[in-house]
């Protein structure tokens, strides 16, 4: 039998994963925005566990709401990055360092 | 459950703004480029509008309706005028900026609208899921308006950045948010205190939850050590969306505090220890309030000075909520309509510095502006007296009421070290001040601004100064809302 402490062990583990993609990731921004979406998946799975072990099905409805925002939110980044391609000929995460101080 | 058609009067507001936005997405579509007023022009009257429906609909009790998800109560109503009224100060600050850089399209206001759209759902939302929705709303808007002027490497640069950093920040606060759902098993504000006092203030989980929770809050508030994105996005965007995004929102940031810390969680405050939100509040505003200031006396940029102006101010803001009382909540109130609708004059008068293929960006551009335009200087003395907090402006009433605040609750150090903090930001806004009244100008350029941008700009700059003189009406009224 599974256990509510192994799907959150599981949350845990994405979502740490994620965080350290974003901060340990120097070279590609589509690697960045991978990361954001296997956050909220992470975010997902502890909100369907809880659900399931609570016998609730809020958490089932958020997720439906984590989910479509999250599509959308990748198709903002994904247009912000074709912005950012076309000025700079770069999608290198080291080559942000224009603003800074 | 029965659906009753009286349940949409409260949201009133929120669904005329939502048919405001789709009414100018469609009509622009109509609209020659020479007559791209006409768009202008409905937003406002739009926005006026609103601020009506929201006074019509307010009235003294709280209705909660829509099966818990959405509160209509004093704090939401005046609020959401202080949204509309500072959303109205930023388009028409905005409209010849835009003109002059060629940028004056339909999206500017659509996209504008729809991020008030999201700032007024985060002000009524009564449980984690209405909030989400409405912070996603207004960030996704903000993300594209950012990125508005397409040729403009810094803008692209500067979206890229707020949008990997407030996904993340999103990601975190959800996080914390499905910890908090699964150990009291609600996501209602107004059920979530009791579900926590039946699970335990000490539950690990629950404790674990609300540090997330506080980190992708701060994110999103700009606090410090989460602030990297603030400077950066302010200098990259372009000047008037800076100007929108550093005002409206962050009354809408309050909200965010407060439905969810306050109407959510007070029990998990602990009061007087390091356990619950106040403590992680007071080191999030004490280095705010350090870092702040001391990082803005560095800037050469007037942009990202006032950036770091406003981690510094939101520090104060901080300062007001962890207090933990109703006095406090009505002082970070106050503070908040305060500093929107100052850093609103601030940004206006950078804009109006600003003409076509000059951005007056740098400080060395404010000199002898007496010279150029003395009552414009007036005004800009005005705002910068207020953020530093000098009396008679309401700046210096807006830092005296939260100090107030906190020593009531004897957190007597917090409250010096904000005074410490805010005597040396004094520097760099006096330096300003110093700048153009007492050195020569390096333009003798005459400052070119349409008539109504000249008379609200006045208007918002004397507003200090009245506000100052008679803070009495605006801090009932905060009152009022609070419910103290």
């Amino acid at each position: 039998m599974i256990e509510l402490s192994d799907y959150l062990i599981l949350g845990a583990i994405l979502f740490a994963i994620s965080v350290a993609g974003i901060f340990i990731n120097r070279k590609n921004v589509i690697i960045l925005l991978m990361c954001v979406e296997l956050m909220l998946l992470a975010v997902n799975m502890n909100f369907v566990a809880f659900s399931h072990f609570l016998g609730d099905t809020v958490g089932q409805v958020f997720v439906f709401f984590i989910l479509t925002v999250a599509a959308a939110e990748a198709a903002i980044g994904l247009a912000i990055l074709v912005v950012l391609f076309r000025s700079k000929r770069s999608i290198n995460v080291e080559d942000m360092d224009a603003l800074r101080g | 459950m029965q659906f009753d058609s009286n349940q949409l009067i409260p949201v009133l507001p929120e669904i005329y703004i939502l048919s405001l936005a789709c009414l100018v997405l469609v009509i622009d579509l109509f609209i020659k480029q020479e007559n791209r007023i006409v768009t202008y022009g409905i937003t406002q009257i739009g926005l006026l509008l609103a601020v009506a429906i929201t006074v019509a609909v307010g009235q003294p009790q709280t209705q909660i309706i829509f099966d818990g998800s959405y509160i209509r109560d004093p704090m939401s109503d005046v609020l959401k005028v202080g949204i509309f009224v500072v959303s109205f100060l930023a388009f028409l600050y905005a409209k010849d900026y835009l003109r002059d850089r060629d940028l004056f399209k339909g999206e500017f206001y659509t996209l504008g609208l729809f991020a008030v759209l999201g700032m007024i759902i985060m002000v009524s939302a009564n449980s984690f899921l209405t909030i989400y929705l409405g912070l996603e709303l207004l960030a996704l808007s903000m993300y594209a308006l950012v990125a508005f002027n397409r040729d403009s490497q810094d803008g692209a640069e500067a979206a890229m950045k707020y949008f990997v950093l407030g996904a993340l920040a999103s990601g975190i606060l959800l996080y914390g948010i499905s910890m908090v759902y699964g150990m009291t098993g609600t996501i209602r504000f107004d059920e979530l205190g009791g579900a926590i006092q039946k699970v335990g203030l000490d539950n690990v989980v629950l404790v674990f939850g609300l540090v997330f929770i506080v980190i992708g809050l701060s994110f999103k508030l700009g606090a410090v050590p989460f602030h990297m994105w603030v400077p950066d996005v302010y200098h990259g965007a372009p000047t008037a969306v800076t100007l929108f995004l550093g005002s409206a929102p962050k009354i809408a940031a309050f909200a965010l505090a407060m439905r969810m810390l306050v109407d959510g969680m007070e029990p998990l405050v602990g009061q007087g220890g390091w356990q619950g939100w106040q403590g992680m509040l007071i080191v999030l505003a004490v280095l705010s309030m350090a870092i702040g200031n001391l990082i803005a006396i560095a800037q050469t940029n007037i942009k990202r000075m006032l950036a770091y102006s406003t981690i510094s101010h939101v520090g104060f803001i901080l300062l007001g909520i962890l207090a933990g009382t109703k006095e406090g909540y009505t002082a970070a109130m106050f503070y908040t309509l305060v500093y929107a609708l100052m850093s609103a004059g601030g940004f206006g008068i950078v804009i109006a510095l600003s003409r076509r293929g000059f951005e007056a960006e740098n400080l060395d551009d404010y000199k002898g502006l007496n010279q150029r335009n003395p009552w414009f200087a007036g005004m800009m003395l005005l705002l910068m007296f207020s953020m530093a907090g000098v009396p008679p402006t309401v700046g210096f009433f807006a830092k005296l009421f939260v100090l107030d605040a906190v020593v009531s609750v004897d957190l007597t150090w917090v409250a010096l070290v904000g005074v410490f903090f805010s005597i040396i930001g004094a520097f760099y806004y006096i330096r300003i001040i110093k700048l153009m009244y007492f050195d020569k100008p390096s333009d003798e350029s005459p400052l070119s601004m349409g008539v109504d941008t000249q008379v609200v700009l006045s208007l918002n700059g004397l507003s200090m100064l009245y506000l100052g003189l008679f803070p009495a009406g605006l801090l009932s009224i905060c009152h009022t809302a609070i419910g103290g």
